[in-house]
């Protein structure tokens, strides 16, 4: 094995050199006749002598980037080419496990020098890399142009520029972070797998927001396109920052694999296909480890008869022929307004003709080469399946280079619905067109996919286009305009289309997290100030699961339970078994909360639940698979008209839980000191905390506001938080009251409704509860209870498709197996292993991570002129 | 789609040969009412444009040579006089040096400009310097720059500009009538400068610097069209802003629209500000893409321009010799 320094030191300055453009002779001169009658732009070609250069013609041997040299490995030896020609760039190796580790280690090596830098050190490195991306600007365009096929005037006016435009934003973030984010932290190392259709500026929007965070970084570049991620380490290198911090392990799925797999990481971000990020949910599925999947799409492209055709036309070149159509956001469905469909079809056809396809080095070219060939079979594939499926596919009648991987932009019409063309990610330039008459049948239509990454309105009428924008379901939603990025704009989906965001202040939240128990109370007084006279000295709550950090807030930690139990003296009639009262309570049964009824479980069995002395206490509904199918889709008919109430309405709702709560405070304490093993003074503590957190998310409620993206064109970007739709939360036994309060009056604030499960051990509370949320005006079906075990109804919640995102307060083996159920409609998950959440103090980070994981973010991009 | 022979090197006129002209059609409202221009994308689409086409070596040289023969050379001065005048016709029928033309491979053929444009009372100069050149004389009218005079002069004035030998009419519209609305009004105006026209050429200068939004310009170019315009020209060259890229593609759509819905070409002036080479390449570019190579042709195409032949030159003598190139090493027109 061999290792040491192959960089290009010695070549540095040869990079600055420019091309050598052969100036007019009289000899070239006589061909402007010719030229006058012949094709009508001739060729354009850009030089790539400085790239050859630098590959060595093609015979250089690449080796892995780790702790700050490049190292040969042992990995099987691979050939990258360009897709346009074929010619040989070069050959590396794909990582292997050895490779990983040494790399991880390195990592983790470099964290205490990297994060003792702190944010300004961080910065100075962060600005140093922008500004030598930016000085050796032409050769990474034309190097990526050669690797991937792309079109030189897109690396070189699209790719390369934003990626610089990443890392001096970033710059700035490091210098910040310290200030805008405190109580967080850097995750560790992170494994950052990026895709091959935009592969520096993949780099830049996971590479800079993680390194200005203070994290380091193992990143593993596609198979196709692993030149400029070794480019970037090289000057990366150079420039001095410090070894280990950024490491490239190059390589294909098995290298990605064994990176997702290494137990030394904190964080993983992938962008690439919706089916790979499934598998990397599941292999990191019960681990601590921070996930985010910037997944596939199958964006609507949503032309109103109201638009401006021609601007539209022009959008439709750039949102799906853009880069080969191999975008993750491509507009790709057009869905137009049946009165223009026509035309704008007659206007497409003429459009396609003068669009030009060939060698991504010829700088008039619109299009280059689809990145390999088995790309080129995938898209032929689709467009047979189309023509089966009885579809018009339609392509321009120019020729195309008779060699390399070359497809024309394509226009599929007449595809019935469920067709594959329809409905699945093509990843090449391909169109396909459906026709709408409403506004609102356009909605329904935009948002009949799996996917939600971005969305393209095209309208000259204000007010449609902003009843529709938050309408439809996507991250990114472009009016008038498509395919704009920025660094200050956060980007990633909804939906199967992954979650987590790239860019701006949202992107930033991705790669930090919260200090576990360390932040300052948020609002009020912390545990200490409860009821009257009251102090907290008795035995906290407990229960099997409970961390150290929450059993430890109330003193004794599990284990140590005997004889704590108390029953009240006096007992308000609450439904458990009531038996001190002399002749018996009259009976009362907990119900399931479902659609706004209390219903009996479907299975028709109950659970006992005793006292730490085995005492019988009471019994409560054990739901089974279809009550958790039951309140999902009562849910699901409540999602839409929660999520379009006003922030106002849902505060004064929370308020208004929280004063008929009140008035039961001291019955609930009772409660909770009889059925949850808590001492009278910490149950009132657990009342009065969950009245707190009524409070805390009323106030939040209409204070979450969004913001206004300062993004580098003429245009508003503005960031709405949204409500993610239903989410199912799993309480813990730490807080069987204000740990179901608390997240439930979190998630609702936000506009989203909510399948609870209640503390397995202590569900009590939150039956009782169920009384006071029906009395409160919540909408039926806005919050939903279904008490059980657990291992009967999690995996149910997990698994279903029609809930988007899961809580979890417990962190045990069965949240493990719930992350993994998860990854089939990519739910978002947040398991709170590090016991982040105090429900009897919520500290301000712990705020801010329910409201983040309450709201997902839509950037709404609005140009204007002049 | 055929091309017909480049006319930067043709002996005849384009004019002559060229699709026949606008014969109108009557005013049709909807056709303004569904007008929708999206002004920060007809930027954004006039900003990438050049961007995504690149012209050089050989190619380039050809293309200047194309804007030399789509040029209507113009002079629109108070201080014009016959002498002035003169010269610039002199400039018009041979634009290069002899050298140079040579050395490009231009043969016996000598590229030539469009037409030559002046004011009326130079009509009859300039017609007498470029006799037998085949060089059409282009009048401004209709009370250019601000079109303001009474209306019975603006059609006189059109007639007298004819008879005087003028084969091209550049008038100006009433500004008002589109800031107001009153398309139909504009309709009637036009319509009666082409008759007032006769046989000559009909160019509408729009003056888009003068109304206020993209979507008035094309509801104007459109009015123009459908009341006979063969030309529709962006400005005057008086208006505080003059050509721009973005109001060039509004145009050219507008054009492009008229062919579809009735089948008929119509030209495109763009005037005012253009004065380099690389500007004149832009707006190639932006015809060709957005009309098509028919359009690149003098019938189509017209750049208005007093300066730009002589940036021109030099890239052409750059072309030749490799070296980069100083005006006074050019005629002066």
């Amino acid at each position: 094995m061999s290792e040491g320094k192959t960089g290009a030191a010695g070549r540095r300055g040869d990079r600055t050199g420019r091309g050598s453009a052969a100036p007019a002779t009289g000899a070239a001169a006589i061909r402007v006749r010719d030229a006058l009658s012949g094709s009508a732009y001739g060729p354009a070609p850009e030089s790539d002598e400085w790239a050859m250069e630098w590959l060595q013609g093609g015979e250089r041997v690449f080796g892995h980037w780790i702790g700050g040299l490049e190292r040969a490995g042992r990995g099987a030896l691979h050939e990258t080419r360009c897709p346009a020609d074929d010619r040989l760039l070069g050959t590396f190796r794909y990582g292997d496990r050895s490779d990983v580790d040494r790399a991880v280690a390195a990592a983790a090596a470099a964290l205490p020098v990297w994060q003792a830098l702190g944010g300004h050190g961080r910065a100075r490195h962060l600005y140093r890399l922008s500004r030598r991306l930016h000085r050796h600007a032409r050769l990474f365009a034309v190097l990526e142009s050669l690797d991937n096929g792309k079109a030189i005037r897109e690396s070189r006016d699209l790719d390369v520029p934003l990626a610089v435009r990443h890392f001096q934003h970033h710059a700035g973030w490091a210098e910040l972070v310290p200030g805008e984010f405190p109580g967080h932290e850097p995750l560790g190392v992170v494994g950052q797998i990026i895709p091959w259709n935009f592969p520096l500026l993949m780099l830049a929007w996971k590479v800079a927001p993680a390194l200005a965070a203070g994290n380091a970084v193992v990143l593993k570049p596609a198979e196709y396109t692993p030149l400029t991620a070794l480019l970037f380490a090289e000057i990366a290198h150079e420039s001095g920052l410090p070894p280990g911090v950024l490491n490239v392990v190059a390589g294909d799925g098995g290298t990605g694999a064994e990176l997702v797999r290494h137990p030394g990481l904190a964080g993983v971000a992938f962008t690439g296909s919706t089916s790979v990020g499934r598998e990397i949910r599941r292999a990191t599925a019960g681990r601590a480890i921070h996930l985010s999947l910037e997944l596939g799409g199958k964006s609507p492209f949503v032309v109103f008869e109201s638009a401006d055709l021609d601007a539209a036309v022009e959008g439709v070149v750039d949102g799906v022929w853009l880069n080969q159509g191999e975008v993750c956001c491509a507009g790709s469905r057009l869905l137009v307004h049946e009165s223009v469909e026509e035309r704008l079809h007659e206007m497409l056809r003429a459009r396609m003709e003068r669009i030009r396809v060939g060698h991504p080095l010829d700088k008039g070219m619109d299009m280059g080469a689809i990145v390999a060939e088995r790309q080129v079979e995938r898209i032929r594939g689709y467009l047979r399946s189309a023509a089966e499926d009885g579809a018009r596919v339609l392509q321009p009648a120019r020729d195309l280079p008779v060699n390399g991987c070359f497809v024309p932009p394509t226009l599929c019409t007449g595809a019935p619905p469920a067709s594959r063309v329809v409905t699945e990610e093509i990843f090449g330039p391909v169109l396909v067109s459906q026709s709408f008459r409403t506004p609102a049948e356009a909605v329904a239509l935009a948002n009949d996919t799996r996917y939600g990454l971005a969305a393209s309105l095209w309208t000259e009428d204000l007010s449609l286009a902003m009843e529709v924008a938050p309408r439809i379901r996507a991250g990114t939603v472009w009016i008038n305009c498509t395919n704009r990025f920025d660094a200050a704009a956060g980007f990633g989906g909804y939906r199967e289309s992954g979650f987590g965001r790239e860019g701006g202040r949202e992107g930033m939240r991705e790669y930090l997290r919260p200090v576990g128990g360390a932040g300052e109370a948020e609002t009020g007084a912390g545990t200490g100030a409860v009821h009257a006279g009251g102090t907290v000295d008795g035995v906290g709550p407990r229960g099997e699961e409970a961390g150290e950090a929450l059993a430890g807030e109330g003193g004794v930690g599990p284990g140590s339970s005997s004889g704590s139990v108390r029953f009240a003296s006096e007992n308000g009639g609450a439904i458990d078994g009531g038996a001190a009262e002399a002749g018996g309570a009259i009976d009362r049964t907990a119900k399931l909360w479902i659609g706004g009824s209390q219903r009996r479980p479907d299975g028709g069995y109950s659970l006992a639940l005793r006292d730490a002395a085995g005492a019988a206490l009471a019994e409560v509904p054990r739901g089974n698979r279809k009550d958790v199918r039951d309140a999902v889709e009562a849910a699901g008919r409540a999602r839409a008209g929660w999520a379009a109430s006003t922030a106002y309405l849902r505060s004064q709702i929370l308020y208004f839980v929280a004063e008929n709560l009140a008035p039961r405070a001291e019955e609930l304490a009772a409660l909770l000191s009889r059925s949850a093993e808590m001492e009278r003074a910490a149950a009132r503590a657990e009342v009065e905390a969950a009245l707190r957190s009524l409070f805390t998310f009323a106030a939040w409620a209409d204070k979450n506001d969004g913001r206004v993206h300062a993004t580098p064109f003429r245009n508003v970007t503005f960031a709405m938080n949204e409500a993610v739709g239903t989410v199912g939360i799993r309480c813990g036994n730490a807080s069987p009251l204000a740990g179901v309060v608390g997240p439930v009056a979190a998630a609702l604030a936000q506009g989203n409704v909510v399948v609870a499960l209640p503390s397995e051990r202590f569900p009590l509370p939150a039956m009782e509860l169920v009384q006071i949320l029906e009395t409160s005006d919540i909408p039926p079906g806005t919050v939903n209870v279904v008490s059980g075990l657990h291992r009967e109804v999690l995996p149910t919640l997990a698994a279903h498709d029609d809930v988007e995102q899961l809580w979890d307060f417990v962190g045990d083996a069965l949240s493990a197996d719930a992350e993994r159920l998860s990854a089939g409609n990519l739910k978002r998950t947040w398991v709170d292993r590090e016991g982040v959440v105090d429900w009897r103090a919520l500290s301000r980070p712990a705020t801010e991570a329910l409201l983040a994981h309450g709201a997902q973010v839509k950037n709404v991009w609005v140009p204007y002129g002049v | 789609m055929t091309v017909t022979a480049p006319s930067a090197t043709g002996p005849a006129h384009a004019a002559a040969t060229a699709s026949p002209r606008n014969p109108g059609v009557p005013f049709d409202p909807a056709r303004l009412r569904r007008i929708r221009v999206n002004r920060a994308a007809a930027d954004q689409r006039a900003a990438t444009l050049v961007r995504r086409r690149s012209v050089k070596g050989a190619w380039q040289a050809a293309w200047l040579l194309r804007a030399v023969a789509l040029m209507d050379l113009t002079t629109l001065a108070g201080d014009d006089t016959p002498g002035r005048v003169r010269r610039l016709c002199g400039k018009a029928r041979r634009p290069l040096r002899p050298g140079i033309s040579r050395a490009l491979g231009l043969g016996g053929e000598r590229a030539r400009v469009a037409a030559v444009c002046v004011h009326h009372e130079l009509v009859a100069v300039a017609r007498e310097a470029l006799a037998g050149s085949g060089i059409p004389v282009a009048a401004v009218s209709t009370g250019f720059p601000a079109g303001l005079s009474p209306f019975a002069l603006r059609l006189a004035e059109i007639r007298e500009s004819v008879a005087a030998g003028a084969g091209e009419i550049d008038v100006v519209i009433t500004r008002g009538l589109a800031l107001r609305g009153e398309w139909e009004a504009l309709y009637d105006e036009i319509a009666a400068f082409r008759e007032a026209c006769g046989e000559a050429h009909l160019k509408v200068i729009l003056g888009t610097g003068e109304l206020g939004t993209l979507a008035n310009v094309r509801r104007a170019a459109t009015v123009a069209m459908m009341a006979g315009a063969d030309f529709v020209k962006t400005s005057t060259g008086k208006e505080r802003v003059n050509a721009t890229l973005p109001v060039g593609l509004t145009l050219a759509r507008a054009i492009r629209e008229h062919r579809l819905e009735t089948g008929v070409h119509v030209g495109l002036k763009a005037a005012g500000g253009i004065g380099t080479a690389k500007e004149a390449l832009a707006w190639l570019i932006l015809v060709r893409e957005e009309l098509g190579p028919r359009w690149m042709e003098p019938d189509l195409f017209r750049f208005g321009a007093s300066s730009l032949l002589a940036d021109i030159e030099r890239q052409l003598e750059h072309h030749v010799t490799g070296r980069y190139s100083a005006f006074h090493r050019h005629p002066l027109g």
